[in-house]
């Protein structure tokens, strides 16, 4: 066993982390507002805009991240007119397409969650809303939002630890994330044990942070949909 | 020419298919066992397929394929060196994404198969033995045919994911639909049109799952009640 190297090369794993949380946070707060611009409009009463947004998640809930990654990162390359232009400084960069595509892969997902929320709310709720004269914007910023979200809670959990799990994939595209920072080790040093079973522990470390950070926020903010004990 | 490497990257979408079956039916077997430990009685069975819910779904799919393809085995190979074996294990691509995605699925389909039996009404296994039904006889006329119904979103759901994550493999170096795309890709220097081709592949077996998935829930939901809305 060499655990040694392991731990000559602790800066890099720190480094590594640091990446992955980076991606993971600046993905999930683009997202976040998207998602919930989409979700309202996801059953709005113009057809088009209902069937656009609905073939929107179906197509990026229904092919892998790992292709949507390589389309963009290496399939725009193909095109001519995208490689004159003024936006391929960008889009050549590996760390502007790996969140491009993780922004697109879990916004699609958000919003099918957020739409489902508000499709469940007590009509009751939105009734009262009108009965009290709330403007649209009013009715979404205090009653629709709120109440969606307190019960999307735990759906957006997951999605978020889908998140964290799924920037291992910028590895593939030479981002040094933590699994980027293992797959170099293993290279460096020909071993294949440790540097693996690190960034394993490190994302399940992340991951159980992650989850206890959504149990703090179900019971400080969803808490009124727990049935009342004793 | 073109059309000949459209005709190979598609070819190979029957080893993703087969990789993907493969692995749903030892995510089925370990996800009713596992379901069946949390039920038991025995605290050291629910300790343990807890651990192996927790660890499987804490950490990423890729890193789990890692861990699988190169780290069992250099551990394994260690341990037969120490013992002074003349022995050297190796995984194949194809057994080490089938073992991963197995094991990553077995761990959904636990918690899926647990919540639909508890989905099942007490009073209706305690009526089966009441008319002198055995164990095995009981699981195989009440609790599996409903079993099927109640899990069915879930199962889904979990199918649709395992299908989309088989495209990882082709990191480990199986030559899957992705694995050509790539090929195909790099030489012909169209890589836009190969990588949809391949994500058009995965979206037609998303749509078809979901089709039959909706009727196979139809014909297990016959003689349920539903709220009237």
């Amino acid at each position: 066993m060499s655990w040694d190297v392991i731990a000559d090369n602790f800066g890099r794993f720190a480094q590594g982390a640091q990446l992955t949380l980076l991606l993971t946070i600046i993905a999930l707060v683009i997202a976040f507002v998207l998602s919930i611009a989409l979700a309202l409009l996801r059953d709005s009463p113009r057809w088009w805009l209902r069937h656009l947004i609905g073939a929107y998640t179906l197509v990026f809930r229904g092919t892998p991240l790992l292709i949507q990654l390589f389309l963009i990162y290496y399939g725009l390359a193909q095109f001519e007119m995208l490689r004159q232009s003024f936006v391929w400084p960008w889009l050549s960069s590996p760390l502007i397409c790996v969140l491009i595509a993780f922004v697109l892969n879990t916004t699609a997902y958000t919003t099918e969650i957020f739409a489902g929320g508000l499709r469940h709310l007590p009509a009751g709720e939105i009734e009262a809303a009108r009965a009290y004269g709330m403007s649209p914007w009013t009715q979404a910023r205090r009653i629709l939002l709120p109440a969606m979200l307190t019960r999307s809670l735990s759906l957006y959990g997951n999605e978020t630890i889908m998140m964290l799990h799924a920037t291992s994939l910028a590895s593939t595209v030479t981002l040094m994330e933590i699994t980027g920072v293992a797959r170099n080790i293993t290279l460096n040093y020909y071993i294949q044990f440790e540097p693996y079973v690190t960034a394993g522990a490190i994302y399940l470390l992340l991951t159980l942070a992650l989850v206890g950070a959504f149990r703090f926020a179900e019971w400080r903010w969803a808490g009124y949909l727990q049935p009342r004990r004793g | 020419m073109l059309s000949d490497y459209i005709a190979t990257v598609l070819g190979a979408g029957w080893i993703s298919l087969q990789l993907a079956f493969l692995s749903l039916v030892l995510a089925v077997v370990l996800g009713l066992l596992g379901a069946l430990c949390k039920r038991s009685g025995s605290r050291t069975l629910r300790v343990l397929v807890e651990i192996y819910t927790t660890l499987v779904r804490g950490v990423p799919d890729l890193v789990l394929m890692l861990l699988v393809f190169y780290s069992l085995p250099a551990l394994l190979n260690q341990g037969f060196e120490a013992w002074g074996w003349e022995y050297s294990v190796e995984f194949s691509p194809f057994t080490a994404g089938c073992v991963t995605l197995g094991l990553i699925f077995g761990a959904y389909m636990t918690e899926t198969f647990r919540g639909a039996l508890q989905g099942i009404p007490h009073g209706q296994i305690e009526a089966a033995h009441a008319y002198g039904l055995g164990r095995i006889r009981t699981l195989r006329s009440i609790v599996l045919p409903q079993m099927i119904r109640l899990a069915l979103p879930g199962f889904t759901n979990n199918w649709l994911v395992l299908v989309k994550a088989t495209a990882l493999v082709s990191l480990l170096g199986l030559q899957d639909i992705m694995f050509r795309a790539r090929g195909a890709a790099e030489a012909t220097g169209k890589p836009f049109t190969f990588y949809l081709l391949a994500g058009s592949f995965y979206l037609a077996i998303t749509v078809v799952s979901l089709g039959a998935l909706v009727w196979v829930g139809r014909r297990y939901s016959m003689g349920v009640k539903e709220l009237s809305r």
